[in-house]
């Protein structure tokens, strides 16, 4: 039988762009440039490695985000991806990490799967949770943070290296996954894959194709809520000298005028 | 006084530190709970008691080592049973993040991850976070269920303030999930002698201006003569030259040290992202230009195979 594998991947604003946040505090996703997730291209990465490996295997990526999403989609299928499904719809502006986990979950049981593969965080939220909570909610096994990854026979075996020690890992499929960007290179699309990409199916879900109600997400339903946002205060301008051969005594004289020696 | 949950994060009863931050900050909160897994749980009892604990919430069976995450958030769950608290704080490691959202799932509550500081408001604790590489700062609370927060490490000081820390035992069911995933081997990390990077009070990075694994002796000796921890950009990590447990930035480690020095580092924004919050920041850098000279209180523009031997001399005189 065929291996079914999902990649959930985000579609982010640009990290080296300016990024900043709209009027109602959530992330302005309208006025920026956005982009695949870099560290989903990992993810994607190992899906096609898996599927590459396995005798039958169907790699299918999922986003949840607006229209403007789609750009990540494209770029996961150029990849060499299968088949993409977008959820998107207007009650979704604003949901958190609890209820983009539910989306993502029901999405997930009805695109039907045996591995769920996951990024390490996004770029922009960073909270590195939605791969936990999506294991959470489908009550499979949750193996996150792999530098390595490999499957065989129905079991996901991978490396997670962590504060204290590295671990080795093991789990029974179904099961849900994320890889960090240890995990090897993310291919470039080819001239080819991004044509073929054109021609790939893309299927778009909203709320009621996944039995969600919209009180269930959104920024109103949000299970936190931001009170402020600041930039915050430019660091103001240090001291620059350029060494003339003294440049380290002069350092060691700074730190030891702020008391650091 | 409401009673609010600390997550402890120990090695066989040794508390780390960023647990004892969490202890300052749930003070500010409520009664401080503490709960302990694992091999050595009841060992941190004392350490606990010291710095404000009240209670030690303890339970030790082979499922924490054994299997990953799933066990914690049974045990968590159960400890939130039991107290009913205004809050739960866990450290920010990527186990903690993990754990923490489970719960919040479970519980049917809101999370926050990465607090860099936390205060009692009129409805529930204010986390304060620093997003979008650190350009931002925000203040956020959760708005449904027991709030849920991880706090990274260095956010509050350490504080001694000697409560009971009586220890009691905490009763667990296993859910089905706990044994899913398999820990079938562990290595662990050798101690280099050094502080750990995300605790250190100064930390010394070294980029791909080190420009060899070699070299890295010199930031090594730099750091040595402080007492710090060693960071890499990720540009010396991919290279090879330096471990990627030591790399700084958004895919590597976040630090907040009262000192960070960079040398040979651009200051990209992926490793700004996990230094930016550092009290004093210093570079040395060839090149003028380098956007890491935006952010320092003192800057040297010069070659670090100069400047930093000098540095590392000049700090070893100073202290005799
Ligand atoms: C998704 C993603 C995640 C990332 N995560 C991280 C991360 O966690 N951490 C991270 O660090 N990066 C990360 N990066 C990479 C980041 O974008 C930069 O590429 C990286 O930080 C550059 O490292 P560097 O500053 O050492 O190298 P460079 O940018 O090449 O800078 C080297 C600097 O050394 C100086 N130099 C050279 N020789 C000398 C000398 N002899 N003396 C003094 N100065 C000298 C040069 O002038 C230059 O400024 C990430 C990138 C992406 C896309
Ligand atoms: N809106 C989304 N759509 C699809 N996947 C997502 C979304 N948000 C998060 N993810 C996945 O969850 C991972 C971790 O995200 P986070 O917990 O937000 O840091 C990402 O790398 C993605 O694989």
């Amino acid at each position: 039988m065929s291996l079914r594998i999902v990649v959930t991947v985000k579609y982010v604003p640009d990290a080296t762009g300016d990024r900043h946040f709209a009027d109602d505090l959530t992330v302005d996703r309208d006025d920026v440039d956005g982009l695949l997730s870099e560290l989903d291209e990992y993810a994607v990465e190992q899906a096609l490695q898996i599927a590459e490996d396995a005798d039958d295997a169907e790699v299918t990526v999922l986003t949840v985000g607006p229209e403007d999403a789609k750009d990540a989609l494209r770029k996961a299928l150029s990849m060499g991806a299968d088949k993409a499904i977008h959820v998107e719809d207007e009650d979704l502006h604003g949901t958190d990490a609890i209820g983009t986990s539910l989306v993502l979950a029901k999405a997930i049981e009805k695109a039907g799967y045996d591995l769920v593969i996951s990024g390490m965080a996004s770029t922009d939220g960073t909270m590195g949770v939605v791969p936990a909570l999506v294991a959470e909610r489908l009550g499979v096994p949750q193996v996150t943070l792999l530098s390595q990854v490999s499957v065989e026979d129905g079991t996901v075996k991978g490396r997670r290296d962590g504060d204290a020690a590295s671990e080795q890992l093991e789990a029974q499929l179904p099961a849900v996954i994320s890889v960090t960007d240890q995990s090897g290179e993310a291919r470039y699309p080819s001239f080819k894959g991004i044509m073929a990409a054109k021609k790939k199916p893309v299927q778009s879900w909203d709320l009621s194709d996944l039995d969600i109600d919209a009180d269930e997400v959104g920024l109103e339903n949000a299970y936190t809520v931001v009170e402020s946002a600041a930039e915050r205060p430019a660091r103001t301008a240090g001291t620059i000298v350029k060494d003339e051969g003294e440049g380290g005594k002069q350092l060691a004289e700074f730190l030891a005028s702020q008391k650091f020696i | 006084m409401a009673e609010v949950l600390v997550y402890v994060d120990h090695v066989d009863g040794a508390v780390r530190k960023p647990t004892l931050e969490l202890l300052t900050l749930a003070r500010r909160v409520g009664e401080p709970v503490a709960v302990a897994l694992g091999n050595g749980a009841a060992d941190t009892a004392a350490t606990l008691a010291e710095h404000g604990a009240v209670k030690v919430l303890t339970h030790e069976a082979a499922e924490y080592g054994e299997y990953l995450v799933v066990p914690k958030v049974d045990a968590l769950q159960a400890a939130v049973a039991a107290v009913s608290p205004a809050a739960v704080l866990v450290p920010s490691s990527a186990e903690g993040k993990e754990i923490a959202a489970r719960l919040a799932l479970r519980i049917g509550s809101g999370i926050i991850t990465d607090a860099v500081d936390l205060e009692a408001g009129d409805e529930g604790p204010v986390a304060t976070q620093s997003v979008f590489a650190a350009s931002f700062t925000t203040k956020s609370r959760v708005s449904k269920g027991t709030p849920v927060i991880t706090v990274k490490p260095n956010s509050a000081a350490v504080e001694a303030a000697p409560a009971a820390g009586a220890v009691e035992a905490l009763s667990v069911t296993f859910s089905d999930q706990a044994t899913g995933t398999k820990v079938t081997g562990r290595t662990a990390r050798e101690s280099t002698g050094r502080p750990e990077l995300t605790e250190a009070a100064i930390v010394v990075s070294g980029g791909r201006g080190v420009n060899g694994a070699e070299n890295f002796a010199i930031i090594e000796a730099l750091a040595d003569s402080l007492g710090a921890a060693v960071g890499a950009s990720r540009a010396a990590v991919d290279a090879g030259w330096y471990p990627h447990t030591n790399q700084v930035g958004q895919t590597g480690k976040s630090v907040s040290p009262q000192l960070y020095i960079a040398n040979g580092i651009s200051g990209a924004i992926q490793h700004r992202a996990g230094m930016q919050t550092s009290k004093t920041i210093v570079a040395v850098n060839k090149d003028p230009e380098a956007p890491i000279f935006d952010l320092v209180d003192y800057g040297v523009v010069g070659d670090l195979f100069e400047v930093v031997p000098q540095l590392t001399e000049e700090i070893k005189a100073r202290k005799g």
